[in-house]
């Protein structure tokens, strides 16, 4: 398999990962990125005030973008079907409630998340490649990959290979991620970049353009296991990403927030966010996704809070 | 007037129509101003109706009158500096700096507590947008008395020699864009260096000021030391004639400014002024793109334009001009024009019928130049002044609104292919007031400061006040600094 070969999807940007040199031009060559009026961009989109009837919009559009998502140890097939009865009925005393858009779990309960949420429309995500760190040979990686998918994975949560990003071999992560494509088949494929570790804007902005030239649907953030994880400025240089990719090829690609996010008035600013910077046809479960265990539950209370004007304490949701 | 059901401008409307994501109404409560049916000058420690004449201030959102105003004339500004005089006589010029200094802050930690008050009260009078008066005018306004407070005690330590000493009785008169903040900038410095004060607000836009006046007021400043005048040109006039000033200090258009110089020509008084601008906001084919199109939104669109160091001359590298004019057109579709008080608005009503008409008339020259007028798909409320934000790209250095200040949301398009030429152009220009760099290249960023004639340069960033930095101008742009230790230097004997 020739992992040189740029995918069709990048029409007009086909030389970039034609080889290494190749790509580093190209993701120097973007524009960088200043860290302080990104912050200040970022905070300033942070003041918009959301009630009444968008507040609701916002609040159900945020619960059909959740992942919900258990990456423990601990982890059991027990623990992933109670995960997947809350993501097909959030609220069981509310039909009115919207499914979430998916299960995320590790590889080897793809099986039990698969037979737990079927017919119901919500999507098994599987992180792979070695998550979180990502350290292990590419042999390792595709099979991890593989036994995913074979195990009915639709979505695939892959991490890049930060230390060779980080010391410049870009072609490597490239093509990793080209590999893992191929692998994924037709399961959609999100590139976690671990901005945590990538530390600059102008590195997030560079793994974004890496991941979205070699393939992958959405770009993440984070894997959760890193702090920081994902940040309004981070979120911001991942959206423009996006939006110039699009802007460039026509192909619309997502953009997963993952970790850190615990409350619907972080969830509702990044929406804002996805709104005015992206646009708002990136306002779908189909491009814009918020990684989250807890945040579905407090998305549960914010809803009861704004139908009947009194909050129902933490008793009245489920711990999962 | 405050039982009136108020007229409600149409809520801030994304441009889209069909908008997916739609931002319902996020009104703060007009009844936090506290508006009051009418309004008294502050002169010698006491309200009372001035004796000019009783004019409506109005709310330029939706022409509904606020209140009423009793404004002074030429006696009351005899008055004024009467007692200005006492004041400055009586105790405060030798009054110890800590002393003053107490005054001082306990002006700012009012402003503080009062700041929703103050917010929404300058929204409703101005037309700017709330979160610009809650974000930017109110707590500034505060920073700049915590400045000055801590520089009262310390003047023997600021380069001004051993024993400073104040000038004496300072006019002030101060423009309507950001009328709580301008005051600000001219009282505190005054105060702190033992001056007294007769202050005159813009006429369209006298309510902050005059509850600024309760503010002093409550802090038992002593009688005398800040006087508020409302009023028109006239009292300007008669303020600025009066013998007893030692001092004026003048904010406002470059061409009432010469006036003002020629009238203090000759008499002894001591001037400073800040002017009009048309600053160039500069852009570099190697900036961080995304940066700078916020940073030119915000250099002219922040407070409708009304800003005299507004980034009203875009100056972009030919190489990204295609890029930068498309990002900068997908932002501007995003900006949300409308009711001032709702949370949401990013554009707020232009200030007055009159400055209106001067937008219209110069956008409507700069079509007939041959520029390209573009503005974003965007509905005007019915009533009130409202322009939408507009650029004009294709103009020339020649042309008009590249020349003159607009002082509304209208952005000029220009463009350059050297750092040499991007100088040349940016200085090519009467005024002076400010500049704006973009590159991600720190060299490059020092030697276009260094040949900038402004008095402000920004690099990365435009529109950033701070009271600790000295704001002034080169050239018709005026001269005199406000704000940071050279501040100071304005309102101390044998300076500027």
């Amino acid at each position: 398999m020739s992992l040189t070969l740029s995918q069709p999807a990048t029409a007009g940007l086909a030389d970039a990962g034609r080889d290494d040199a190749s790509l580093r031009r190209f993701l120097h060559g973007l524009p960088g990125v200043d860290q302080v009026g990104a912050e200040a961009r970022a905070a300033a989109l942070a003041t918009r005030s959301i009630k009444t009837t968008a507040k609701a919009w916002a609040i159900d559009t945020a619960i059909r973008m959740v992942d919900l998502t258990t990456l423990e140890g601990s982890d059991s097939p027990g623990k992933v079907r109670s995960l997947c009865a809350k993501a097909v009925r959030p609220d069981p005393s509310d039909p009115g409630v919207p499914a979430v858009a998916a299960v995320c779990v590790y590889p080897d309960l793809v099986g039990v998340a698969v037979e737990a949420v079927r017919g119901t429309g919500v999507q098994v995500a599987s992180v792979a490649t070695a998550f979180p760190s990502g350290r292990a040979a590419l042999a390792t990686k595709l099979v991890d990959v593989a036994e995913a998918v074979a195990a009915g994975a639709t979505e695939i949560d892959m991490v890049i290979d930060r230390g060779a990003f980080l010391s410049g071999r870009y072609l490597k992560v490239y093509e990793e991620i080209v590999a893992v494509k191929q692998a994924c088949g037709s399961a959609h494929l999100k590139v976690i970049l671990e901005t945590g570790e990538l530390v600059t804007l102008d590195a997030v902005r560079r793994a974004s353009w890496l991941s979205l030239l070699a393939g992958g649907d959405f770009i993440k953030t984070s894997t959760g296991k890193i702090s920081p994880a994902a940040t309004p400025p981070v979120a911001l240089v991942m959206l423009q990403a996006v939006r110039d990719f699009a802007a460039r090829t026509g192909e619309v690609r997502g953009v997963k927030l993952a970790g850190g996010i615990r409350t619907s008035k972080e969830a509702i600013r990044y929406l804002v966010m996805v709104n005015e910077v992206a646009g708002e046809r990136w306002l779908d479960p189909a491009t814009f996704r918020f990684g989250a265990s807890s945040l579905l539950n407090d998305l549960l209370q914010q809803r009861h809070k704004l139908a009947t004007g009194a909050y129902d304490g933490p008793d009245y949701v489920s711990i999962d | 007037m405050t039982d009136q059901p108020p007229a409600t401008p149409s809520a801030a409307a994304a441009p889209t129509d069909s908008s997916l994501f739609d931002y319902a109404p996020a009104p703060e409560s007009r009844a936090i101003a506290r508006l009051k049916p009418s309004y008294q000058i502050y002169v010698d420690g006491a309200f009372r109706d001035g004796r000019g004449e009783a004019v409506k201030t109005i709310n330029p959102a939706t022409e509904e009158p606020l209140a009423e105003v009793a404004e002074a004339n030429a006696a009351d500004v005899t008055d004024a500096v009467a007692a200005a005089r006492r004041a400055y006589q009586g105790s405060w010029s030798t009054l110890p700096g800590a002393e003053r200094a107490k005054y001082l802050f306990r002006i700012a930690r009012a402003i503080q507590e009062r700041a929703r008050e103050l917010a929404v009260l300058e929204s409703l009078d101005n037309g700017k947008p709330i979160k610009e008066s809650r974000d930017v005018d109110v707590p500034t306004a505060a920073a700049h008395f915590f400045y000055y407070a801590g520089w009262a005690d310390k003047l023997g330590y600021a380069g001004f020699g051993p024993n400073p000493r104040p000038i004496g009785v300072a006019g002030q008169i101060i423009p309507w864009n950001f009328p709580l903040l301008m005051a600000a900038w001219k009282i505190a410095p005054a105060l702190a260096t033992g001056n007294t004060v007769v202050l005159k607000p813009a006429e369209t836009t006298p309510l902050t000021a005059l509850t600024l006046a309760e503010i002093i007021a409550e802090c038992d400043l002593p009688p005398g030391v800040v006087n508020i005048l409302a009023g028109g040109p006239s009292v300007g006039q008669a303020l600025v004639e009066a013998p007893g000033v030692d001092k004026l200090a003048f904010t406002g258009s470059t061409a009432v400014g010469k006036d003002l110089q020629r009238s203090a020509a000759a008499s002894g008084k001591r001037l400073s002024l800040e002017l009009g601008g048309k600053a160039a906001n500069i852009v570099f084919d190697d900036a961080a793109i995304d940066q700078a199109v916020e940073g030119i939104v915000n250099g002219i669109f922040f407070n409708q334009g009304h800003v005299c160091c507004a980034g009203s001359r875009l100056l972009v590298q030919e190489s990204v001009h295609d890029e930068v004019v498309a990002a900068l057109q997908d932002r501007l579709r995003t900006l949300r024009l409308g009711d001032p008080l709702d949370k949401n608005t990013d554009i707020g009503a232009i200030n007055s019928a009159a400055q209106l008409a001067r937008v219209r008339e110069l956008a409507d020259v700069g079509e007939a130049e041959g520029a390209t007028r573009w503005s974003p798909a965007c509905t005007l409320p019915d009533r009130g002044f409202w322009f939408p934000p507009t650029m004009f790209l294709g103009a020339h250095q020649a042309s008009r609104i590249a020349q003159e200040e607009i002082f509304g949301p209208v952005l000029t398009v220009l463009t350059f292919r050297t750092p040499q030429e991007a100088v040349d152009k940016a200085n090519n220009t009467p005024y002076g007031l400010s500049a704006g760099i973009w590159t991600e290249k720190g060299s490059r960023i020092l030697w276009m400061a260094n040949r900038l004639r402004a008095g402000v340069v920004w690099a990365n960033t435009f529109n950033r006040f701070d009271p600790a930095s000295p704001f002034g101008g080169y050239k018709e742009s005026g001269f005199g600094r406000e704000g940071g230790r050279h501040g100071l230097a304005a309102y101390l004997e044998g300076e500027l």
